[in-house]
């Protein structure tokens, strides 16, 4: 699955260090379509506006890292993106295709690519890890053998193959979210949504998560939208990127003066609207007192 | 909300619950395996109970009717009157509440677990309909398994008035056998198993309706599962008022 890296970096300076593939991926007319569109999309829950007017699209390989107040709508927009609620007004485009009015049995070729990572993981109770992990596939009456081959594979990418027969009730928070990603992966969706996966976990293993988003974002161009309301996720996701070394492992190499990231943007929701839309040079920069109290944590 | 429309707005959505689920069923994929499971939960997990209930229930028919058919000379008929209750009323009503109170109750606590955990929105996530799923091997489940608790109930009924009339009352069982075959003819017993069909699909829709619409997280789950059984307890009383009109009608049981 790991393949070599793809270019996530953008060249600052004349010299040419850019990767040779840069101009093919770039060139592929998919790519100019963006995975993720939303158009003016309003929504409200009788007289509470959650969303306002939200406008912003996700490119090809790029993680939009959504940030905002709890309850200020961000969990909204990616239970959008699968359909599972319906804006009042406005338009959303998957790869292109307007899903806005699209009925459940027509979310569901939709929702074949698209992962989704919950924020308390979401597991099956009763389903082992395996099942769990499997489920999609079974669902898809995939053959055993290839399913279990598949959910190895998932499982070894999170680092969780020795817990394959656990049940999700032996885990602790961090590997739950772990075994949700590896579900939310299996299939190889061409986007991921992260909803609020670092929540009441330990630094050390909500870094773990990033990275895996950080994995996914470079080494497997995965559009995926990153809802967060921690800064130390955005300075992961905004700093930090994945390459392969020469012994083939992954390694996190971090964004140096000549080189920055272009393949992640940080959209601020507030009220409903667009509070801040760029990349997170920029945010941090920004002289916006809701957006400087709200790095502040006050 | 005003009652009256909160009350409309819910039989709209238990209907359309049953709809979904009935158009899922001309379609794949179908969840066999999972019907069989349920089937094994409801059916044979809740015989126990069932099973005590009918036996308890046939032996205090004789035991508070016998004294009185005696005075009037007709304890000959106790297996009439025990065989006539249980098979046309009290065999598929307090089956039907039984399986309401542990089964009921166990979906709608296992739904709304799922709704508050986002179980559920990870299984529509994945490209499962939770209706096809969770609802439709239910509700089947329990429309074939409460007619078959419900025949265990009335025999266990019938075997408990039978020992009552024998060991409290000393009536020779012969007689308490021949009185319960002269009592109940072809029809009642079919009635009593049409009956149950009606509960079960109150019963399952009932429970995955309330299971699955759960906000509030653990507190709503609590109050979905008491709202559950209330509702589904209440809904089999008034559903077997009007069959067993219609039973009256259309099958002539129950005239004299």
């Amino acid at each position: 699955m790991l393949s070599s890296p793809e270019p996530v970096i953008q060249i600052d300076s004349d010299e040419d260090l850019a990767p040779t593939d840069l101009t093919d991926a770039v060139d592929e007319p998919d790519r100019m379509t963006p995975a993720i569109e939303f158009r003016d999309v309003h929504l409200s829950f009788d007289d509470n506006k959650i969303l306002d007017g939200i406008s912003f699209t996700v490119k090809r390989g790029e993680t939009k890292i959504i940030l905002g107040r709890s309850g200020g709508g961000k969990s909204t927009i990616i239970r959008m993106i699968l359909g599972l609620l319906k804006p009042d007004s406005g338009s959303i485009l998957i790869d292109g295709e307007d899903i806005t009015d699209y009925t459940e049995p027509e979310m569901m070729p939709v929702r074949q690519k698209v992962g989704m990572v919950f924020q308390e993981g979401a597991l099956f109770d009763s389903l082992s890890v395996y099942e769990n992990v499997a489920y999609r596939l079974r669902e898809q009456r995939v053959p055993e053998k290839d399913v279990e081959l598949e959910v190895r594979r998932m499982l070894r990418f999170v680092d969780l193959e020795d817990a394959i027969d656990k049940m999700p009730s032996e885990l602790s928070g961090g590997m739950r979210r772990r075994v949700g990603i590896a579900r939310a992966l299996v299939g190889d969706p061409s986007i991921v949504l992260f909803d609020e996966p670092t929540a009441g976990l330990d630094p050390p293993t909500a870094r773990t998560i990033c990275e895996l988003a950080i994995k996914l974002r470079d080494l497997q161009d995965v559009s995926s939208i990153f809802v967060t309301h921690e800064m130390t996720n955005v300075e992961y996701l905004g700093s930090e990127y994945a390459t392969v070394n020469e012994d083939g492992e992954v390694i996190f190499e971090v964004e140096g003066e000549k080189l920055c990231l272009i393949n992640t943007e940080i959209l601020m929701l507030r009220d409903g609207k667009v509070a801040f839309s760029g990349k997170d040079e920029a945010f941090f920069k920004t002289d916006d007192p809701y957006i400087q109290r709200f790095m502040k944590g006050k | 909300m005003n009652p009256l429309v909160k009350f409309i707005s819910e039989l709209q959505d238990v209907s359309l619950l049953i709809w979904s689920a009935i158009v899922s069923l001309g379609s794949r994929p179908r969840y066999i395996a999972e019907t069989v499971r349920q089937m094994d939960l409801i059916g044979v997990g809740s015989l126990p109970i069932v099973l005590l209930t009918g036996f308890f229930t046939g032996g205090v028919l004789v035991l508070q009717t016998f004294p009185t058919l005696e005075y009037y000379s007709l304890q000959n008929e106790s297996g009439r009157s025990v065989a006539t209750s249980l098979i046309r009323e009290l065999g598929p009503v307090l089956s039907a509440l039984m399986v309401s109170g542990r089964i009921g109750s166990a979906i709608a606590a296992e739904l709304g677990s799922m709704v508050v955990s986002q179980q559920i929105d990870a299984m529509r996530a994945l490209g499962t309909d939770p209706v096809r799923k969770l609802v439709v091997p239910r509700i089947i489940a329990l429309i074939f398994m409460l007619p078959l608790l419900t025949v265990a109930a009335d025999v266990f009924g019938l075997i408990g008035g039978g020992v009552v009339a024998n060991f409290l009352f000393n009536q020779d069982i012969h007689v308490f056998v021949e009185s319960v075959r002269n009592g109940i003819s072809t029809r009642d017993i079919f009635g009593g198993m049409i009956k149950p069909f009606f509960f079960g699909l109150v019963i399952g829709s009932v429970a995955c309706h309330k299971g699955l619409s759960t906000t509030g997280g653990t507190v709503g789950v609590g109050r979905s599962v008491t709202n559950a059984v209330v509702i589904s307890s209440i809904w089999v009383i008034i559903f077997d008022f009007f069959l067993a009109k219609a039973l009256q009608y259309f099958l002539d049981i129950g005239r004299i």
